[in-house]
């Protein structure tokens, strides 16, 4: 089925999320629509899905103008789509999920699971994988659960599917085998339109590539284009894709991490028994899949979890059992994976959020009231230092970009007297400006001697941001290795597969 | 496709195999604990000699079981040792970090209970019938037992229903006005279940459509709701009590044969068709519930909206024909004040029977069988002060009164196991 965008406009109040787009996606083509978070690539599939009303424009499949009043509509018509935030529901099995919303009954209502099931195997069997329809989708690891989105959409006979950021959660290996199905569908005749902001992936399987940036279509390009026009066409200006750091001078200053483990509310072990030392002056990457300990990992740091056992010493103090007013004030600065509802709140303006955590004392506070002037003062300074782009300084901090927002943790974090700093996910949802500037404060927090500890699940930063990768897998270290160390074994180890079990498997 | 890495994350997976921790939950231990120290106090400082009667047939019966009669206080302290017995043993088991079989837990109240009851029955001239505390409790269980299925509909569907109480009651005042009107309790249960429905599509509105915080909405339709019946009850109920105030009620309908077997035939089977009902609504409820298409949407909506919404759902209207499917089947229950228990309406009769339900739902882990069974119990409580007041218990009725109250607290705070809401639950719907 031929799909074919014509000017579509979606307005949200004053925001054009998207301008005018066309774009047509042949049967039997990997279409890949390549931009920046928040360039519209979602909303533009929101509006084909039914779930956005567009303002103008309209949605052709082959070649007949079609109206949807929502999702069902689009579905009956053929669309299918595999959400970046899977749309699965966790306590159902797969098979229930597959049904719902056409669920075949035997007359009266009544459910025909056998039904379902079968669809279920019929269709994996059809790309040579195995779902076990009875299995509930939460006990699911996410790999698959998007194997199920996969299978929902087919089991509706759609013709054309979009996969919206699909590899997001996904090992590097499991995003090859993404791409074989991608690949197999297309040859099976569906028009398929791939959303991503990864360039890597795009000049793997893209048949066309269309770019989008700041809602408008920008242009487009073959899959023989390098990186670097790519990136500059999504940008909108040249960029520089590697972080420029000098070999690290090591300090004999020491975060020392020993058998550290954390269970979280249902006794699961999901920090388990882990080990590492990371010197002043270098960055180490906590590099894995998404759900793999990361995030409980930096947060028993900052003694932000219940269920800790082991050793966390910082310059020789020990900061495991103290409280988080404690270890700030050791000297960790963090910056959390979730800036919008663990760094930032959103509705208090730009200067209160950067004096958020020194409001126990001078000089913001004396006799227990706020020191406005200070504060602004401080703000203004802080705002222009680290090039937060805002109106003022009163502005609600979520009125801010993503990279912006990003720029007013790490300039609050960075102004306390650190001996550490702790970043995850320093650039999740930032634009690549911010994020060439993030990255230069990070390695410039490095050079004044700190340790840091930066967690990414995106390799191409791992790999240009650190001086040693360690990889988590299931909370377990699979290995600390070289900055250096090849891609496809980082991807081997973010399966679980240790590099020395590597040689052997081979 | 075939080759062995093609298998993702699973694979090493079982290798690997997450390790868990048991965590060390000391909530069952020290609820039995508290109770088993209360029960020796009473013992200890009120002991209370002679010998109690436990009556176990009625005349009906194929035959006979005679009358129990045992010594009081050393029943009462062989109900203290084994009490003691499985307290130690659950506080071993926690300690082991094994889980606690629910049935020592049964025993452990049985067996109190029935020490209990001996103490409290002691030198009473009259037998302590049992029959006729299992029979009560299935009748004091109605509304609770219909209020907690309204809940478990409306919050699967993802609506946080604080509204049962209110529900209960305009069906009770609507069951009263109707079936006097009419002389027929069957025209009052309907009215019952519309009146419900009401309650229930005022609660959607605003809830559903306007998105106002779902508590909020339920405990100002509770106080309007009770606003509401009292005063149309003394303004025109009381001055007409004659024409809208005295309802015919449901007679009892024994089912032949069956009634006549001891014990379970005057429990289960010698009652209203309101009791007969409710059983066919809690299996009817999770039939539907679970294996239809309708309750497959109606969980769905309530755990996950917008991945319902995603595959071509209406939310908003599965959660109204929810909500009002919920409305009438409490206001089921709200009529049994009226059409079955007493002949008339009164004000504030419903007497928090709505939150105690709210209590079974969340007992019975948003399950309609657990919910009911949960309301069954709480059900019991409530007649064990009746039939103690008849027996001339020395425990002072305000005390027992509190009684449903405190086994409501004890069961909620102290024997459930982590209990999981549906996730969307109290959480409004808003398209983008």
């Amino acid at each position: 089925m031929r799909l074919e965008l014509r000017g579509i406009t979606k307005r949200f109040g004053a925001l054009v999320a998207n301008d005018h787009i066309d774009l047509v996606v042949e049967p039997g083509e990997i279409h890949c629509l390549l931009g920046e978070n928040g360039a519209g690539k979602s909303t533009l599939m929101n509006v084909l899905y039914g779930l956005y009303d567009a303002d103008e424009g309209e949605i052709l499949l082959d070649d007949e103008v079609q109206s949807f009043e929502g999702p069902g509509d689009a579905m009956t018509a053929g669309i299918g789509m595999v959400h970046q935030h899977f749309m699965l529901v966790p306590v159902f099995s797969v098979a229930e999920n597959v049904m719902l919303g056409h669920e075949s009954t035997r007359g009266a209502g009544v459910l025909d699971l056998a039904g379902a099931r079968r669809t279920v195997r019929e269709t994996a069997d059809r790309f040579g994988f195995h779902v076990d329809p009875d299995a509930l989708v939460g006990d699911l690891p996410v790999g698959v659960q998007q194997r199920v989105e996969i299978i929902k959409a087919l089991s509706r006979d759609a013709k054309v599917l979009v996969f919206d950021e699909p590899t997001a959660v996904l090992t590097p290996q499991e995003t090859d085998e993404l791409m074989a199905i991608m690949r197999q569908l297309r040859d099976e005749g569906a028009a398929i339109v791939f959303i991503t902001h990864k360039l890597r992936e795009v000049r793997a399987v893209a048949d066309r590539i269309t770019v989008v940036r700041h809602g408008k279509v920008v242009g487009e390009a073959a899959p023989t284009a390098s990186d670097v026009d790519l990136a500059s066409l999504m940008v909108g200006r040249a960029v520089e894709l590697t972080v420029h750091k000098d070999a690290p001078r090591y300090r004999d200053n020491a975060l020392e991490v020993a058998g550290l483990s954390v269970a979280n509310a249902d006794g699961q072990v999901v920090v388990d028994d882990i080990s590492f030392t990371v010197r002043g002056g270098e960055v180490l990457v906590v590099a894995g899949v998404q759900g793999n300990g990361q995030t409980e990992l930096t947060e028993a740091l900052l003694g932000l979890q219940e269920d800790v056992t082991g050793s966390v010493r910082l310059d020789g103090r020990e900061l495991v059992g103290r409280s988080v007013r404690q270890i700030l004030s050791a000297g960790v600065g963090f910056v959390p994976e979730d800036r919008s509802t663990d760094g930032l709140v959103g509705e208090f303006s730009i200067a209160e959020n950067l004096i958020l955590d020194r409001t126990d004392g001078p000089p913001f506070v004396r006799a227990g009231s706020l020191q406005l002037a200070r504060r602004d003062e401080f703000a203004q300074e802080k705002v222009d230092e680290f090039d937060v782009r805002t109106q003022g300084i009163d502005l609600p901090v979520g009125r801010l970009s993503g990279g912006n927002q990003q720029k007013v943790v790490l300039a609050r974090e960075l102004s306390r007297d650190l001996r550490l700093l702790v970043a995850a996910q320093p650039t999740r949802g930032v634009d690549v400006g911010s994020i060439e500037f993030i990255h230069q404060r990070i390695v410039a927090t490095r050079d004044e001697g700190l340790p840091v500890i930066v967690v990414s699940t995106e390799l191409d930063e791992a790999v240009a941001l650190g001086d040693r990768i360690m990889v988590l897998y299931r909370g377990k270290v699979v290995g600390i290795v070289p900055a250096s160390t090849p891609r496809d074994v980082l991807g081997l180890m973010m399966a679980g597969i240790a590099p020395e079990a590597e040689g052997e498997a081979a | 496709m075939s080759a062995p890495v093609s298998q993702p994350a699973p694979a090493p997976a079982q290798e690997a195999g997450a390790r868990t921790i048991d965590k060390v939950s000391w909530k069952t231990p020290i609820a039995l604990g508290s109770v088993l120290v209360l029960y020796v106090a009473l013992l200890a400082l009120a002991p209370h000699e002679g010998s109690a009667r436990f009556a176990l047939s009625t005349s009906r019966d194929f035959f006979q079981i005679p009358v129990y009669v045992v010594p009081a206080m050393s029943t009462a302290w062989l109900g203290a040792g084994v009490g003691l017995l499985l307290t130690v043993a659950v506080v071993l088991t926690v300690r082991a970090r094994r889980r606690v079989p629910l049935w020592w837990i049964s025993v452990y109240a049985v067996f109190l209970l029935v020490g209990f009851l001996a103490w409290a029955a002691a030198g009473s001239p009259r037998d302590l019938s049992v029959v006729g505390l299992l029979s009560g409790a299935v009748v004091l269980a109605v509304p609770i037992v219909y209020g907690s299925l309204s809940g478990v509909i409306g919050e699967r569907s993802g609506v946080i229903n604080i509204a049962i109480e209110a529900q209960l009651l305009a069906g009770a005042f609507s069951a009263a006005v109707v079936a006097s009107l009419t002389g027929s309790p069957w025209a009052g249960l309907l009215a019952a279940m519309v009146a419900g429905m009401l309650v229930a599509l005022v609660l959607g509105l605003f809830a559903i459509t306007y998105r106002v915080v779902q508590i909020i909405v339920g405990v100002v339709l509770n106080v309007l709701v009770i606003g509401l019946t009292s005063f149309f009850y003394s303004q025109v109920l009381v001055p007409n009590t004659e024409l809208l105030n005295s309802t015919t009620r449901f007679p009892r309908l024994p089912i032949p044969f069956l009634d006549r077997i001891p014990v379970v035939g005057p429990v289960l089977f010698n009652q209203t068709i309101l009791v007969y009902l409710m059983f066919v609504v809690v299996l009817a409820v999770w039939f539907a519930l679970y294996r239809t298409r309708w309750g497959l949407r109606v969980r769905a909506v309530g755990e996950h909206p917008k991945a319902a919404d995603t595959v071509g759902i209406n939310v908003l209207a599965t959660r109204y024909r929810a909500v009002l499917i919920a409305g009438a089947i409490a206001g089921m229950g709200g009529a049994f004040y009226t059409v079955v228990s007493i002949n008339q309406f009164g004000r504030e009769m419903t007497a928090g029977a709505g939150f105690i339900a709210l209590a079974a739902m969340i007992f019975g882990k948003w399950d309609p069988i657990k919910a009911a069974l949960a309301g069954l119990l709480f059900g019991f409580a409530t007649n064990l002060q009746n039939v103690l007041s008849v027996v001339g218990s020395p425990v002072p009725s305000q005390f027992m009164l509190m009684l449903p109250y405190v086994v409501t607290l004890f069961a909620v705070a102290g024997l459930v196991g982590r209990s999981q809401p549906p996730a969307a639950n109290g959480q409004a719907y808003v398209k983008e």
